[in-house]
């Protein structure tokens, strides 16, 4: 049999072109060569398959320019007719996770490609298109590489070569809410009693019918009389007085920080700076307001607009933080502005 | 973040470049930004253009804020 021909898609960082600073790099396509995590992934295929090309594209410029890196590099794949596209793995970097999902899911729907990627299972690109790829586990960080290119190998050659696939808990992906048929050893009454037993053990035990989740909160009615309303800002963007005096971690941040807005018309590079490392800092230590709009809400506030700006704002860094940290952090913020008069809020994301 | 402050009971707008997550987040009131690492800034513009491009980034989002919304929405152009 021919060998399985493969196209890999990575970001600049794995690629060694460079760090955020390079994140706005457009997509490259580099042909027979194998660049990064490539090279992991070449061995593991053995004789089995090769990487006929590499394409390599900046998270930022991705995101920001999908309808064009999509129909860009969805060209260069169709040229060279792979037998599989393989994205990432993106671990818990929250653009390149939304890269892999969205590249993958277009080779297999535009181009009926088989496509994989790997991430994270709080990668919000995990969520965006684990029903409609396979995406298989991993951990949250780039230290978890080799678990991530064993598991992504041996299902990326089963996947190329037609054999069954069989369910996610079997196979390693995240569930895709299709539904295989097949029978059980244990009848249905018995594995619910073993079920039971284990739960009251307080031992592990996994359900066959979990409940979806569906975590939505109904929007609170509009603001009737802005010109009365007190606003607060809120950002996951970084931004922090000068010196980052909380120390907030420049990812999978550990708190969040509170800080006075008082008197100040205008963030300037002298006295708030971004804390936060998942986007070039260049801009936003020149000029956080660029982020944080205090300047203009001073201005909205001078002239009326508003009635006040609130005289506290809050901050963390949104890189690669744990859902459950956020979540905690959101409802101390929320009881704070609440407790303080607030009306409502602008949240800033980066 | 942006659920947990709408759960306090907070109206939210959510300004980001990168509406998808947003949406898969949850957020209800969504406002498209200019570009990840300066979501309300351009650095290209001279700083009085870069002004009137935030001030008009921000009314946006306080007319998001005073608009009733029935689920999600992204308040385009």
């Amino acid at each position: 049999m021919a060998k399985i021909k493969i196209v890999h898609y990575i970001n600049q960082f794995f690629a060694g072109i460079g760090g955020e600073e390079k994140a706005d790099i457009p997509a490259e396509l580099h042909k027979g060569e194998i660049i990064g995590p490539g090279a992991a992934f070449a061995a593991g295929f053995g004789d089995e398959a090769e990487i006929v090309g590499t394409i390599v594209c900046g998270d930022s410029y991705f995101n920001e320019n999908i309808d064009k890196a999509k129909a860009e590099i969805l060209g260069w794949v169709k040229d060279m007719a792979p037998d599989l596209f393989i994205a990432g793995p993106a671990f818990n970097a929250g653009r390149y996770g939304v890269a892999c999902g969205t590249i993958a899911a277009a080779v297999s729907e535009d181009l009926g490609i088989k496509a994989i990627t790997g991430m994270y299972v709080e990668n919000p690109g995990a969520d965006m298109y684990k029903d409609k790829v396979y995406i298989l586990e991993t951990k949250d960080s780039a230290a978890g590489m080799r678990d991530a290119v064993k598991k992504m190998t041996a299902f990326a050659l089963k996947y190329a070569k037609g054999e069954k696939i069989g369910a996610s808990s079997q196979e390693g992906y995240m569930n895709n809410g299709v539904r295989v048929n097949f029978f059980e050893e244990k009848r249905g009454s018995a594995r619910a009693v073993d079920m039971l037993i284990a739960k009251l053990n307080d031992k592990p035990f996994t359900t066959e019918f979990p409940m979806p989740d569906f975590d939505r909160v109904e929007p609170n009615p509009a603001v009737k009389d802005m010109a009365h309303a007190t606003i607060a800002l809120v950002t996951s963007g970084g931004i922090v007085v000068k010196g980052n005096p909380d120390h907030i971690e420049s990812s999978s941040a550990s708190k969040y920080g509170e800080y006075s807005l008082e008197g100040v018309t205008d963030l300037d590079e002298n006295t708030f700076e971004t804390a936060h490392g998942g986007y070039d800092p260049v801009y936003a230590n020149l000029d956080a307001d660029r982020v944080l709009p205090v300047d203009v809400l001073r201005d909205l506030e001078k002239e009326g607009v508003i009635g006040k700006l609130h005289e506290k704002f809050y901050a963390t860094v949104g890189n690669g933080t744990a859902v459950a940290s956020a979540k905690k952090y959101g409802a101390e913020i929320g009881s704070k502005l609440k407790a303080d008069g607030v009306d409502a809020v602008i949240l800033t994301s980066t | 973040m942006v659920k947990e402050l709408e759960r306090a009971g907070l109206p939210v707008v959510h300004v980001c470049t990168v509406t998808p997550i947003s949406l898969t987040v949850g957020a209800n009131r969504i406002v498209p930004a200019i570009a990840i690492p300066h979501p309300l800034g351009n650095p290209a513009l001279d700083k009085e253009e870069e002004k009137a491009l935030r001030r008009r980034l921000v009314l946006k989002a306080l007319k998001a804020l005073e608009t009733e919304v029935d689920g999600q929405k992204v308040f385009e152009d």
